[in-house]
């Protein structure tokens, strides 16, 4: 009886706030789109470290002949100061950071570099022209700096060069958008909140005439604040459920149609990273419904 | 049924009382008029028994509660004890006449069959069978107040308390309600109704609670409404 009684409320108050509940839905589902934009780039930055971080490689350069580098002034890499690198980074003090060394030798260098060259600039030149690489794989991508200190200054280095750099320009511009994302979506939860608030307040003043009688006649303080508060929470997750829709619709459209059509080598992240997101939006919504109406129903409908 | 014991009621420190060491006991079945002018404290004595305020200093018991100890999350269950009549009727203009008092046992769970039963007992006791699919607005101002009633003691409180019930009415129609309550009073309900309408007083002839200045002036078995002005 009293579960009907307090839908019935819920639809009557929904019904005649229809235009305030629509605004707080609206303002929701902007909010949480953020919310949930916010935290799908950072996935997509967590899903393209993983993928990136776990291929490249820190280049270790060595002295080709005629380089112009102060360290290969003695001339190109001699095989005794290859071992000796690989002896550094095999058995000196950042051999826990090494998973693995691979030497390329100069053909193999050559090789790679005529196999991506498609304008010909490099036609001219030979193997010998080259000096071998060598590709180190480390256990932990972000200890670059110390194998690259390590290695640096040894004779028959001309240079050390982390792949990861290509990236972080990339990485920083999609953190920078999560935090620009998160600030919007923070001032947006905020105004949703206020929003809730006023929507509680005026469907609250609009029934005081029943919540009077409810409370004389001996109805518990949480049956007459239930409905407003279902009202708000109804609302917000409509937001919800708007966000979660366009999240979805979007990542459909933008990422796995279009970017990844235009854009095939990256690895993105796909409609169902959306359903990871959509319970917490869900959450986020019942909690900004159920904050608002503690700050407002105790002062509205008092027993 | 209802007792206060030295009880008084400040709103702001430093004004005068609204209620000053009041000392009253009324017993179950008793119909008991509260009379005073306007500002004498009869509606803060109406609030304290209510649990809507509480008192400044003194102790209340109403129903077998002491008030004084009687946690907010307990309150409802005392007003379930209390049924409360007002001089506007607080009807709700857009359920009929039938819905209006399904509210009240509604909103404190009782269930579909008690409802059906209840209500059109009540509606006929109040004299509006027939009545039950009209709208507040189309019946007069003594069917509202009959309405209210019916509503007040459709879960059969022991304690009735009326606020100036007669008010709105002409003096006809006031007649017919205190017929009403009086009827109400027989089956053993309290009744303790303030009002400001000497002719029922009069006529009624009950025991009489007069307030003056928030003091008690006055507490008089078959009692009329104003000694010095009769």
């Amino acid at each position: 009886m009293r579960l009907q009684f307090v839908f019935g409320e819920v639809w009557n108050g929904l019904r005649r706030n229809s235009t305030m509940a629509l605004s707080v839905a609206l303002v929701t589902f902007v909010s949480l789109t953020f919310v949930g934009a916010a935290a799908l780039t950072q996935m997509q930055v967590q899903q393209l470290k993983d993928a990136w971080y776990g291929k490249v490689e820190v280049s270790i350069f060595l002295c080709p002949p005629d380089s112009y580098e102060e360290n290969c002034a003695a001339g190109p890499v001699t095989e005794a100061q290859t071992d000796d690198i690989v002896a550094v980074l095999e058995e000196g003090n950042v051999s826990d950071l090494v998973e693995s060394v691979y030497v390329e030798t100069r053909e193999e260098v050559y090789d790679s570099i005529v196999a991506a060259d498609d304008s010909g600039v490099y036609s001219q030149l030979e193997p010998e022209d080259l000096a071998p690489v060598m590709r180190v794989k480390l256990t932990d991508p972000e200890e670059f700096q110390v194998v690259a200190d390590a290695t640096a200054g040894l004779p028959g280095v001309e240079s050390v060069y982390d792949q990861r750099e290509v990236f972080d320009d990339l990485f920083d511009f999609l953190n920078a958008a999560t935090i620009v994302a998160a600030a919007l979506a923070i001032v947006m939860m905020v105004t949703a909140m206020l929003l809730i608030t006023t929507t509680i307040r005026l469907s609250a003043l609009s029934r005081r005439r029943e919540t009077t009688i409810m409370r004389m006649v001996g109805s518990s303080r949480s049956l007459i604040q239930l409905p407003f508060m279902l009202e708000g929470a109804v609302a917000a997750t409509g937001g919800a459920v708007l966000a979660i829709a366009g999240l979805f619709f979007g990542t459909q459209y933008l990422v796995e149609g279009w970017l990844t059509g235009s854009i095939s080598w990256v690895d993105y992240i796909g409609r169902e990273d959306v359903w990871s997101v959509a319970p917490w939006l869900v959450l986020i919504a019942v909690g900004l419904a159920g904050a608002a109406s503690l700050l407002t129903l105790n002062r509205y409908t008092r027993a | 049924m209802i007792r206060l014991d030295n009880v008084s009621k400040v709103y702001t420190r430093g004004a005068r009382p609204a209620l000053d060491a009041i000392d009253v006991e009324i017993e179950r079945g008793d119909f008991v008029f509260l009379v005073g002018s306007s500002g004498s404290g009869k509606s803060t004595f109406l609030k304290l028994v209510l649990r809507e305020e509480r008192p400044t200093n003194g102790d209340i018991w109403v129903a077998g509660r002491h008030l004084n100890r009687l946690s907010s999350w307990r309150v409802p269950h005392l007003r379930r004890e209390i049924g409360a009549v007002f001089q506007d009727f607080r009807l709700l203009p857009n359920k009929t006449v039938y819905q209006n008092v399904a509210f009240a046992l509604q909103v404190i769970g009782k269930s579909k069959r008690d409802i059906k039963q209840n209500v059109p007992e009540m509606l006929e006791l109040v004299g509006l069978a027939g009545k039950e699919r009209r709208m507040p607005h189309e019946l007069s101002g003594g069917e509202q107040q009959r309405v209210a009633i019916a509503r007040a003691f459709v879960n059969h409180p022991p304690i009735l308390l009326c606020d100036e019930p007669t008010g709105n009415l002409d003096p006809g129609t006031s007649v017919g309600i205190m017929r009403l309550l009086d009827r109400i009073n027989r089956t053993g309900t309290t009744v303790l109704m303030a009002t400001h309408d000497d002719e029922i007083v009069d006529q009624m002839r009950k025991r009489v609670i007069e307030l003056k200045g928030g003091h008690l002036v006055r507490d008089q078995d078959r009692g009329v409404y104003g000694l010095e002005t009769v």
